[in-house]
């Protein structure tokens, strides 16, 4: 789908539609609800019910598999940063079906689009996820240390994953794991044999509302035609840099998020017999996180662009995108807590978890794809 | 319309063409200059007047009433304006070349920038017609004073208007002109250029009596008296130029000859500068990647690759520093294009201006410093031009507002302060 030669910024009608539907929903639900959430570690069910009904997965998928529309990067991008505006944690568990679905709908083979696209969409709100991440300082999506070997035209699967979604629940779970070298996914299905879900949830320094676990493969097996793409298996890197571009445009959403909130705090705060933000040394600070929010949403969109024009640099270009991103987060989320001062450390304010949110995005990727 | 990154035609073959240019005549060129402050490139300004005539603009100032200049009249209609995103694009390659040299790009610069910004149709045709001319043609925007610089209602120069004669009388000393000599002064093989002179009409209405007028290069009483040794862009002057009862023709005053309790006069100047802020962050996003490129172009010869797509912990030091600078370089660029892009749409871009000067300044101060950083005796050198690029960049950061005017602009705009609410 090849665009005009020119530049433009302005999202077409049915983007602003998706995007005006997800900022409503962001504010009015995942926003109200993202503190009890975090301190009682439970999302209502109810809460990512409706974020789901949005469609915003299911508008990415052919109506052959079940869905309603084409997958695009940069729709998905424009929704992400509007619904992690709202709330990270619950943003998501809303998308945790991707996980699973998109990778299936960018690499799988014609069998298993057919097999898992309706089932993932056409219900409600299931817990299909996916296992990225592992436990080690120097995680690397593209050099993992889960091990998968071919043995009697099986797969057999040895490793442990961390910061998995849903897992508890999940019905299928696609694994990545090691093949000579190449990160190669796998359906897993969660009563194989040898797969252990940690009966504690992990517990992080924020995403306390989303039920993560670690997953131990212990030999799991899986059938050969549950390798992602069939027997020759896939390319990885459009599914790595879709991630990437999700946990980008998460970024921008949360750091625009302390950003409105620390602004229009500074704009009520009174000190020496003025408002805070007309001190220089708020509003410059103030105009820095406006300016690297900006920075880093342009990049997110020419990369999620990139990625939908198919143009070469685009893998480059989703990573660069996520790097700059999670250091514009951590950037802006703590200048949000520094002009909240005392009350940014409270935790009455939403500013402290946002800041904590901003950290992780350095280690996010694999818990988001567009 | 979708958002879209693809490059217009226009655009690429700009890019093409000014790549040569730059390669060609501005780099070979770029130390002697340097090393020179003063004396004048001929060939660089003869050639970039012979090309732009031959490519059918007069002029470095965009063309939007005629679609990018380089179609016909049937295409007209389609598209939509690039005139600004043109421009930025060929400021950023020239600047690439030199960023020195690219300021004495005949054209007209700021000087021109202020008659289409703020002037009449009829000024318009007057002034601008020049630069299509037989020679090489410059003016110059004369703003700054030794008391005002970035505060520029401090401005102290004087216009009265002589009733007798019709004139306006102007009184003032004005400093850091950017091509003030090459516009004032007669050089035999240039055209005859002018300065735009910043005065009150009058003092007491602040603000509002500040008005722009053109003063035609040879003026009697208008005196170049300085020309400023510099930090980097060596190759551009920087003038001092003293007026003394000088007298030009009541029609050229830009805005209106009356002042009403209106700030329009001085907002006119503003709004120059929300044209040029973004131009003058493609011109250090060029100095920029010149820099970056060249880095990279050296680490290669020595061995050392960029392991794009590593985790953070994995990556070397310069790894790190190389991608770090390819996120800045690149968001940066985004932001200029998006810009200009809103400047050729007609959408107000004050905050989005400011923002992408901001970012530039920073962003071409960082790069060329870690350039040379990382390049260590290499950088530090006059042998290569990292030093020259370090020296230039700083430029981006000071002059059209610097890095600390633009963040007040661009505070104002995100909090709905006016200047007296945020000082």
């Amino acid at each position: 789908m090849k665009g005009p030669t020119m530049y433009s910024f302005d999202p077409t009608e049915e983007q602003q539609m998706l995007i005006d539907a997800m900022k409503k929903y962001a504010i009015n639900d995942l926003r109200v609800a993202a503190h009890e959430a975090e301190e009682s570690l439970v999302l209502p069910k109810k809460l990512v019910g409706k974020g789901w009904e949005l469609g915003l997965l299911q508008a990415s998928i052919p109506g052959r598999y079940g869905g309603f529309g084409e997958r695009s990067a940069i729709t998905g991008a424009l929704a992400v940063e509007e619904l992690a505006f709202g709330d990270l944690a619950g943003t998501l568990a809303v998308m945790t079906p991707s996980l699973f679905a998109t990778p299936i709908l960018l690499a799988g083979s014609e069998e298993q689009k057919e097999e898992y696209l309706p089932k993932v969409i056409e219900n409600e709100w299931s817990p299909y996820t996916s296992a990225l991440i592992e436990y080690t300082f120097d995680f690397d999506p593209t050099d993992l240390r889960t091990t998968v070997k071919l043995q009697n035209n099986e797969y057999v699967l040895n490793g442990e994953k961390a910061f998995v979604p849903f897992a508890k629940d999940a019905k299928s779970i696609l694994v990545y794991a090691n093949l000579e070298g190449r990160t190669q996914a796998f359906i897993v299905q969660k009563d194989s044999a040898g797969l252990t879900i940690s009966a504690e949830r992990e517990k992080l320094m924020s995403l306390n509302a989303l039920p993560l676990y670690r997953v131990t493969l212990n030999s799991v097996k899986v059938p050969a035609a549950n390798r992602l793409g069939g027997a020759s298996g896939h390319d990885f890197a459009p599914v790595l840099a879709s991630m990437r571009v999700a946990t980008a445009a998460a970024a921008v959403g949360v750091a625009n998020a302390a950003f409105e909130y620390s602004k229009n705090y500074a704009k009520e705060r009174e000190a020496f017999g003025v408002k805070i933000a007309q001190k220089q040394a708020i509003a410059f600070m103030l105009a820095e996180m406006r300016t690297e929010i900006e920075a880093s949403r342009l990049l997110t969109w020419e990369a999620a662009w990139k990625l939908d024009q198919g143009k070469e640099d685009a893998f480059t270009e989703a990573y660069l995108a996520s790097t700059g991103a999670a250091d514009m987060a951590m950037m802006v989320t703590d200048r949000a807590v520094q002009i909240l001062g005392g009350h940014g450390y409270i935790r009455e304010h939403p500013v402290e978890m946002w800041m904590r949110n901003g950290r992780g995005f350095a280690m996010f990727t694999g818990l988001a794809i567009v | 319309m979708p958002i879209e990154f693809e490059s217009p035609k226009p655009i690429v073959q700009t890019q093409f063409v000014l790549k040569t240019v730059a390669e060609e005549m501005m780099r070979p060129k770029s130390r002697y200059f340097d090393e020179h402050e003063h004396e004048i490139p001929w060939d660089y300004m003869e050639f970039m007047h012979t090309a732009s005539k031959a490519l059918g603009a007069g002029s470095l100032t965009p063309k939007n009433e005629g679609g990018n200049g380089h179609e016909g009249a049937e295409q007209k209609e389609k598209r939509p304006p690039i005139g600004y995103q043109v421009l930025a694009s060929q400021i950023e390659m020239l600047s690439w070349g030199d960023a020195g040299m690219y300021l004495i790009t005949p054209g007209g610069g700021l000087g021109a920038a202020a008659v289409q910004a703020a002037g009449t149709p009829e000024q318009r045709a007057k002034f601008l017609a020049r630069f299509a001319g037989e020679k090489p043609t410059v003016a110059a925007m004369c703003m700054t004073e030794a008391g005002a610089g970035s505060d520029t209602s401090a401005i102290r120069a004087r216009a009265v208007l002589d009733e007798k004669t019709n004139e306006w009388v102007i009184n003032g000393e004005k400093i850091f002109v950017t091509s003030g000599d090459k516009a004032f002064t007669n050089y035999e093989k240039l055209g005859k250029g002018f300065i735009v002179v910043w005065a009150s009409i009058d003092p007491s209405a602040g603000r509002a009596g500040m008005r722009a007028f053109v003063v035609e290069s040879g003026t009697p009483g208008v005196q170049v008296s300085k020309l400023e040794h510099k930090l980097g862009i060596r190759v551009s002057d920087t003038a001092s130029i003293s007026l003394v009862d000088a007298r030009v023709p009541f029609e050229n005053i830009l805005g209106s000859p009356t002042v009403e309790k209106s700030t329009t006069g001085f907002k006119g100047a503003m709004a120059t500068f929300d044209a040029t802020r973004p131009l003058v962050a493609a011109s250090g996003i060029g100095v920029a990647r010149a820099a970056l490129e060249f880095l990279k172009e050296k680490l290669a010869e020595n061995g050392v690759q960029i392991r794009y797509g590593l985790p953070r912990q994995k990556l070397t030091s310069i790894e790190r520093d190389v991608i770090d600078m390819e996120i800045m370089l690149k968001s940066a660029w985004l932001m200029t294009i998006k810009a200009v892009w809103m400047a050729d749409n007609k959408k107000p871009n004050a905050l989005e201006s400011s923002m992408s000067k901001v970012k530039a300044g920073d962003v071409g101060t960082k790069i060329t410093q870690k350039v040379v950083e990382i390049l260590g005796p290499l950088g530090y050198s006059r042998e290569f031009l990292a030093e020259k690029w370090f020296r230039d960049a700083k430029i981006t950061d000071i002059y059209e507002g610097t890095g600390q005017i633009n963040r007040l602009v661009v505070a104002r705009q995100i909090l709905g302060y006016s200047g007296s609410e945020l000082r």
